[in-house]
């Protein structure tokens, strides 16, 4: 299941779901929130804009190259766009598989190339004024050792 | 003649001031390199984006490409930094 929007999501209707099926005995799940800092400023919020189409493709093709490495059950990824308050849940990555392992590795996986490869850009807000985020060279060599 | 939907976002957007555009290109043989040395003539902003020293990436029909990504009509070409989401 992919969905990127604009509402809020359920987390607890989420991992339900990823659980729902019986063959599934473990699930491994990670929620990426809006912390209050970022290179060494305050910061107030965010607003997330994203290339609509391609990036529901990036996510869907993310999610089969970890289907083909793992045996999974169901998965979840959500990302919010738009305007996001501090704390706010922006993205939420779930996966169930029969085993942990692979239900921790998938997860990883998934959030290390949607971090790298899915076209979303964060604009924070600071109490300056408002700054695109920059891409870090620790998610590249993050995605890199799964390669 | 070869006719693009270009798109442009985030920090690119902001800098062309400027979301979407087509362009018509003489006929020829057209990959995503020529067509940035032809954005980049524009002079300005459109020189610091495209000519500039920051890193840009770029899409085709909303799959990531390469500077040697052959062109051909209709397609949708997309200019953006790199990405920061999750």
């Amino acid at each position: 299941m992919i969905s990127v929007q604009a509402q809020p999501f359920d987390i607890a209707a989420l991992e339900t779901w990823l659980g729902e099926e019986r063959s599934s005995g473990a699930v491994v799940s990670f929620v990426g929130r809006v912390r209050d800092h970022n290179d060494g400023q305050a910061v107030q919020g965010m607003c997330l804009e994203h290339y609509p189409g391609m990036t529901e493709k990036a996510l869907a093709e993310i999610v089969a190259e970890a289907e083909v490495r793992w045996p999974l059950g169901r998965v979840a990824v959500v990302h919010r766009v738009g305007e996001l308050p501090l704390g706010e849940a922006i993205v939420f990555v779930g996966v169930a598989s029969a085993h942990r392992q692979a239900a921790f590795e998938a997860c990883a996986y998934i959030m290390d190339y949607l971090k790298t490869r899915a076209p979303f850009w964060k604009k924070e807000r600071t109490a300056e004024g408002s700054r695109w985020v920059d891409a870090r060279e620790s998610d590249e060599a993050a995605a890199l050792r799964w390669s | 003649m070869l006719t693009l939907e270009l798109r442009y976002f985030a920090s690119v957007r902001e800098a062309l001031g400027l979301e979407r555009e087509r362009v018509e290109l003489a006929d020829g043989d057209w990959d995503i390199a020529a067509l940035q040395t032809h954005l980049a003539a524009r002079g300005g902003s459109w020189t610091e984006t495209f000519a500039g020293r920051g890193k840009l990436l770029c899409a085709v029909d909303q799959s990531m490409a390469r500077p040697t990504t052959a062109l051909t009509s209709g397609m949708e070409v997309a200019f953006f930094p790199p990405v920061t989401g999750g």
